[in-house]
């Protein structure tokens, strides 16, 4: 079975379609990009006893949040801890670990709603489909960076996109489900979550099992590698992961994709509080939740429009536009409110989420373009902890500003200016990481041969 | 070398990729689409607010 999932069992035969691998990347990514949707099911889980009401013994919202915080960070840590694995064994195999951890993760948690056991949830959801969460993002990008060296951007930012697509999907399959499972004796999450548990894991294995790797000495037909002279960041050769977290241009793009996420869960974490509040009187629930929505749609369209770009101006002249840009919008977005246009507002935080999500897409391409795409994954699974460190930081760090700002005083209206500055800063500070990214030293290579001995020539040719 | 229905093996495998590719991108994009459209459905109450 082992021997059946191997790398070395899906090689490609000559001629085949590479258009095949982006289905498979985008099954697995929008199963998991569920996680984005996870808050839907906060209210009912505070209700699991009482139903219609919350009772004492039912769960609060302060425990429930845990559960997504628990899932961010075990991303973070398996993605860097089983990177290299990762990257060695092929992505069918890692694409059947991850459906069966993001699968069964969701089947504990609903046996941990059932009996109204968090710890159950915690470990199903939070550590579990965590894991399956880290180790499925990374699965597809080094086979797509593989099968795509002309288009690393577009290729790695579809399949990221799907990502940010998986909450549109299962936000409104959930409260379907939900209220189909509804009864006066139950919120109808647990067999949520069995159902979502069984069509993820049916559906990731789906991707999984249909991933090929190009054979050795694949290239695009008529694609020529571009010269070092003529993109001076994109390298030919290989860093391995142990040697690119010694570089500085590691911990640089560590900043650059920390300080991006921060400043977006800044806005998405109180999107629809702030549009309320900003906008006193003149826009509900209901249409908060439908500038949440949009959002979320910005954030999927940006991942691949954004990360498309970058294939033609380049990763880095694409961060510096995220940093600028941004910087200006979120200095905006206080005298949007003020001004009281509600189009200007929401264009402003529509266009700075979708520079959030255009990080995350675009970061992979520049990983290989600066360390090579021999251990893409691997190195990609490390930088991924920014994104835990940003998960666990950012909202405490916008909550905490936001409380401060109220406690002295400020109306709730304008309690968000001071985040949106703070943001800005974060911005500028990921301006300047950005710009210090220079190619990796010649030490730091893996081989004197450009295209590396051992079989990179695949990925290089 | 032409098989039983007169097609060589290159030709039955880029119509079998044709297939796949059809199904594959149809299983992902159906989805994506109903949420894109639901999310849509959803936005507008912004719309109508502002």
């Amino acid at each position: 079975m082992a021997g059946f999932l191997g790398r070395e069992q899906i090689i490609a035969r000559p001629g085949f379609n590479r258009w095949l691998i982006p289905p498979c990347a985008l099954a697995t990514h929008l199963c998991i990009g569920q996680a984005y949707a996870l808050s839907v099911f906060n209210l009912p889980l505070t209700r699991q006893l009482g139903v219609a009401r919350s009772i004492a013994g039912d769960w609060r919202l302060t425990q429930l949040g845990w559960i997504f915080t628990l899932a961010i960070v075990s991303l973070g840590l398996s993605a860097a801890l089983f990177g290299k694995w990762v990257q060695s064994e092929g992505p069918r195999k890692s694409g059947v670990v991850a459906a069966v951890c993001w699968g069964f993760g969701f089947l504990i948690g609903a046996l941990g709603i059932h009996l109204h056991q968090l710890w159950l949830v915690y470990f199903g959801y939070g550590v579990l489909g965590g894991c399956g969460l880290g180790i499925g993002y990374i699965t597809p990008v080094s086979t797509l960076i593989s099968w795509f060296p002309d288009r690393r951007g577009m290729s790695t930012g579809m399949a990221i996109m799907g990502f940010g697509g998986g909450a549109l999907i299962a936000s409104p399959l959930s409260d379907f489900l939900m209220r189909h499972f509804a009864s006066p004796t139950s919120t109808g999450v647990a067999p949520t979550w069995v159902v979502l548990g069984v069509v993820y894991l049916a559906f990731m294995l789906g991707g999984a099992f249909g991933y090929r790797v190009p054979a050795p000495g694949w290239k695009p037909e008529g694609w020529v590698p571009p010269s070092e002279k003529a993109q001076a960041l994109i390298t030919r050769y290989n860093v391995t992961p142990a040697d690119a977290i010694r570089t500085p241009q590691f911990w640089l793009l560590w900043v650059v994709l920390c300080f991006n996420v921060t400043a977006g869960i800044g806005v998405l974490g109180q999107a629809s509080a702030m549009i309320q509040e900003v906008f006193k009187g003149r826009i509900n629930a209901s249409a908060a939740a439908g500038f949440v929505g949009l959002l979320g749609l910005f954030n999927m369209a940006g991942r691949f429009l954004w990360a498309s770009l970058s294939d033609k101006i380049g990763r880095k002249p694409t961060y510096m536009c995220f940093f600028a840009l941004g910087t200006a919008l979120y200095a905006l977005v206080p005298l949007a409110g003020k001004s009281g246009s509600v189009a200007l507002f929401a264009a402003c935080v529509c266009l700075i989420i979708s520079m959030y999500g255009g990080g995350f897409a675009t970061i992979p391409a520049y990983l290989a373009d600066v360390f090579g795409t021999k251990y893409v994954s691997a190195v990609h699974g490390r930088l991924l902890t920014a994104w835990s460190a940003a998960g666990v930081f950012g909202p405490v760090l916008v909550n905490y500003i936001r409380q401060f700002q109220i406690d002295h005083g400020i109306p709730k209206s304008e309690a968000y200016n001071v985040t949106m500055y703070v943001m800005a800063g974060l911005l500028v500070i990921g301006f300047f990481a950005n710009l210090a990214v220079k190619p990796v030293a010649d030490r730091y290579h893996e081989h004197s041969d450009p295209l590396g001995a051992r079989g990179d020539r695949r990925v290089m040719a | 070398m032409a098989n039983k229905y007169g097609k060589t093996s290159n030709e039955a495998a880029r119509a079998h990729d044709t297939v796949m590719l059809t199904l594959a991108w149809l299983a992902v994009g159906i989805p994506l689409v109903w949420g894109v459209v639901e999310t849509l459905k959803k936005a507008m109450a912004l719309f109508g607010a502002a």
